[in-house]
């Protein structure tokens, strides 16, 4: 209590006291995903036709590409908590790092896919199902946008010889986000893009 | 801490690979006209999908009850506002 470095003396406790300070962190932010989760509910039972009629207009083959590259994205992200706990520092910043390029493929895609319905002149005021669609999507965008810059950290953490096969903390709190991340798209792609 | 083995990396190429199939059936079935299945399939497959990635890939298959019970609460507490909500808009 009384360390003056304000960290725990026994490396496991600080390991698992970071892991349940995660998994809060996760908590609020299923919540706060939740709340746009609730809209989407109410207004689709309330319009199920408009909803119908208007999903059809998002493009579900670039929404499966996307999950594919999120799925392989949080594959490297495991290979490279793998890598560090072996102490593979230098493959350990090559898959966090190919995490990262991925994570820019998907907000391309994404980017390509909002260019797309802003062209046909389809915005977030269109209708209510394309203002859960943006807000959805958007504040996901903005954490995989938050996740490059975490996992970009944790790359830099590495490359300063920071991180070992004795203390990987960092690396396995970061993933456990990225995998989060993942899991909200999982959700996200069939209720936005493949019922109606 | 359990150290990198093999076998983390054998159990994610699985995982991976039961994700794309699933992300492949997914898509296949919106094809399909069910009707209301349609909405059935796509959760029971989503769900299927984010326990995998929550039991493998954030390890939650071999934690304690503590770390179960942080990522089951908000799951409870998010069922409870959507069908709180439900029972107010749909009744009025």
């Amino acid at each position: 209590m009384s360390d003056p470095s304000g960290e725990h003396a026994d490396p496991a406790v600080a390991f698992e006291s970071a892991k349940l300070g995660v998994w809060t962190f996760l908590a609020t932010e299923v919540l706060l995903f939740g709340a746009l989760f609730t809209a989407y509910t109410v207004f689709r039972m309330k319009y199920p036709e408009m909803f119908r009629e208007e999903h059809a207009k998002l493009d579900r083959v670039l929404g499966a590409v996307n999950t594919v590259v999120l799925i392989t994205s949080s594959l490297l992200v495991v290979f490279g908590v793998d890598a560090i706990k072996r102490g593979k520092a230098r493959l350990f910043e090559a898959c966090f790092g190919a995490t990262i390029l991925l994570a820019a493929v998907f907000l391309c895609v994404k980017y390509a896919e909002y260019s797309a319905k802003f062209h046909h002149g389809i915005y977030p005021r269109t209708n209510l199902f394309f203002s859960i669609y943006f807000m959805l999507t958007g504040l996901h965008g903005i954490h995989v946008l938050l996740g490059m810059g975490v996992l970009a950290y944790v790359i830099f953490l590495s490359r300063r010889g920071r991180l070992s096969a004795r203390y990987y903390t960092p690396a396995e709190m970061s993933g456990l986000y990225w995998h989060f991340v993942d899991l909200v798209w999982i959700y996200l792609f069939p209720l936005l893009y493949l019922i109606g | 801490m359990a150290h990198g083995t093999g076998d983390s990396r054998r159990t994610g190429i699985a995982v991976f690979a039961a994700l794309l199939l699933l992300t492949v059936v997914t898509v296949l079935v919106s094809y399909v006209d069910l009707g209301l299945w349609n909405t059935v399939v796509a959760l029971l497959i989503a769900s299927v999908k984010a326990s995998l990635v929550a039991l493998f890939f954030m390890h939650l298959k071999g934690e304690s009850r503590l770390v179960w019970g942080f990522a089951l609460f908000p799951i409870v507490f998010l069922v409870l506002i959507i069908f709180g909500t439900l029972s107010d808009t749909m009744l009025r």
